[in-house]
């Protein structure tokens, strides 16, 4: 009886181990799979607004390393910060503003100083049909007008807010100009994508965003107000490796690819602005 | 039960009966603790990581006061108006036989299927600017997304079936002799059910209805698509939860505890109520 009480208490103590490494494991069969295969995977986190143009880097990227794959996480740079900081495996982490790049940075969850790569500008874009009749930006004040903007923490939303506040002093517009247009926010989305999902729906009149927002596949269904370039606010986006990457290589080549000329032309194309303007 | 069915010397190699239902036992109580893990640990951090002053303290955020107070308002009009126009629903499903009754019941238990991002682009599609229902509206000059009525109607899709589903199931257990008896007397359909049917089955129907409201309070998919996200307009308790864990965890756990605990004095109360009337 000794002997059998034993036995079953091995059992009970294999199956408990087992069962917590299989519970364990289970979070890291992704990269042992991938390792298996004689792939190297790379998750690079991105600002949403970069959805466009790093796929296309990534893809170029894949291409030209055998056994790469790099996998993207695109969302308001906020968030992407707040996974990090929460312990989500992030390689890369590209930020639309400074912001929630320093938050990382003050916590000590970079690897290497964040190096400068992109920068944006903000249009207003308003539904090919015009609900709202919205023409130029002083229209935006006139009441009933339904603006969508990005939230506060979203580097849109922060970018945004800072255009309205410059446009107070500008001539031709009433010095309230800022708190009028404030109040005909009617949503206040988590990404800059969500801003263009509402105009391009045409739920909303107008909204603002990144000039690299109005893709190809964007353009025929908006009209674009731009805003005067003394009125309106450089994006500068930052790109650093994660602490912790356990694809540092991978990590800083595309960090590389992403500086190079030949990824500063890709950006281009998208309608990032240069970074050192000429 | 070791000493009564002690194992009979046979083969060494096979487990004795006694032994392997101590197996299976030890099996199922890890599977169950494992479990248990899973479902109170997260509630536990929840409660570990606020203390009750810091909580109060955080009552008084003025996000929190309006998504709170949001949340209460559209929760309760949406509670009432899934009553006020599912009971005759109720009605049908659960005392007529008609044609196209199945299609019905898989209409009515879509929602609880479905993921509510979907219902929200498809309430955006069928009550926004462009949509069916939307440019009919829109024609009248009443605009739904954005709105807090865009709230409602995103709480009323995914929350509607609970009570409808809940309610009929205590309609359906009234015994059948006294609505013979009624028709004896004759009691017309619409008295029956307001005077004989409801005061029997109305545990199930306030049951159907804490549940539907609960469903709404938690609402989260629907609402951010199709109403979007304003303080004070259309953002509810899970969306600040969801805006505020990205600026500020604090107020994020601050507000969760106040849902969980919400949450959970619900279960309680539904508890002490009787689920059917006595018969």
């Amino acid at each position: 009886m000794p002997d059998a009480r034993r036995r079953r208490k091995m059992a009970c103590g294999a199956f408990l181990i087992l069962s917590i490494g299989a519970a364990l494991g289970a979070g890291r069969v992704a990269p042992q799979a991938a390792a298996a295969a004689g792939t190297t995977s790379l998750a690079v986190f991105a600002a949403a607004s970069l959805t466009e143009a790093f796929t296309a880097l990534g893809k170029g990227m894949e291409q030209r390393t055998p056994g790469l794959r790099v996998t993207f996480n695109f969302a308001g740079s906020q968030q992407l910060a707040t996974q990090i900081a929460l312990g989500a495996k992030a390689d890369v982490f590209a930020s639309a503003d400074q912001r929630w790049m320093d938050s990382l940075r003050e916590r000590e969850l970079l690897a290497g100083t964040p190096r400068a790569f992109a920068r944006n500008l903000l249009v207003v874009i308003v539904p090919r049909a015009n609900p709202g009749h919205v023409n130029q930006l002083q229209d935006l004040s006139r009441r009933g007008v339904k603006l969508v903007m990005a939230a506060e923490a979203v580097p849109a939303g922060t970018y945004g807010r800072a255009v309205l506040a410059k446009l107070d002093r500008a001539p031709g517009f009433p010095a309230t100009y800022d708190a009028q247009v404030l109040r005909n926010v009617v949503s206040e989305e988590d990404s800059v994508k969500g801003v263009v999902t509402k105009v391009q729906l045409a739920e909303a009149d107008a909204g603002i965003v990144y000039r690299s927002d109005v893709t190809p596949a964007i353009a025929g269904k908006v009209n674009v107000i731009e805003i005067p370039s003394g009125y309106n606010v450089v994006a500068t986006y930052p790109i650093a490796l994660v602490k912790g990457t356990l694809n540092a290589d991978a990590g800083g080549q595309f960090i590389a690819l992403v500086l190079s000329r030949a990824g500063q032309r890709i950006l281009q194309d998208h309608n990032f602005a240069p970074l050192n303007p000429p | 039960m070791g000493q009564a069915h002690r194992p009979l010397p046979r083969s060494s190699t096979a487990p004795s009966p006694g032994r392997r239902t101590i197996a299976v036992a030890v099996i199922a109580a890890t599977a169950a603790a494992l479990f248990l893990a899973l479902l109170v640990l997260p509630v536990l951090s929840l409660l570990i990581r606020s203390s009750p002053a810091d909580l109060l303290r955080r009552l008084t955020n003025p996000l929190v006061v309006q998504a709170l107070r949001l949340s209460v308002v559209t929760t309760c009009i949406s509670t009432a108006a899934v009553v006020i126009l599912g009971l005759p629903i109720v009605y049908m499903l659960a005392l007529q036989e008609f044609p196209g009754k199945r299609l019905l019941e898989i209409v009515i238990d879509l929602p609880m299927v479905l993921p509510p991002t979907v219902a929200g682009v498809g309430l955006l599609l069928a009550f926004g600017r462009a949509g069916l229902a939307g440019r009919v509206l829109s024609a009248l000059g009443i605009t739904v997304p954005f709105t807090t009525l865009a709230v409602v109607f995103a709480q009323m899709f995914v929350a509607g079936p609970f009570l409808i589903n809940t309610a009929r199931a205590g309609i359906e257990e009234v015994d059948a002799k006294y609505l013979r008896a009624a028709a004896t007397l004759r009691a017309s359909p619409a008295y029956t059910f307001l005077r004989v049917i409801l005061p029997l089955s109305y545990p199930a129907l306030i049951a159907g209805a804490a549940m539907t409201w609960a469903r709404a309070l938690g609402e989260f998919g629907a609402t951010i698509t199709f109403a979007g996200n304003l303080p004070g307009v259309t953002q509810t308790m899970p969306l600040a939860v969801y805006i505020a864990l990205e600026s500020n965890l604090d107020v994020a756990v601050a507000l969760s505890v106040i849902l969980l605990l919400v949450s959970f004095g619900l279960l309680l109360a539904l508890r002490s109520v009787p689920f059917t009337a006595r018969k």
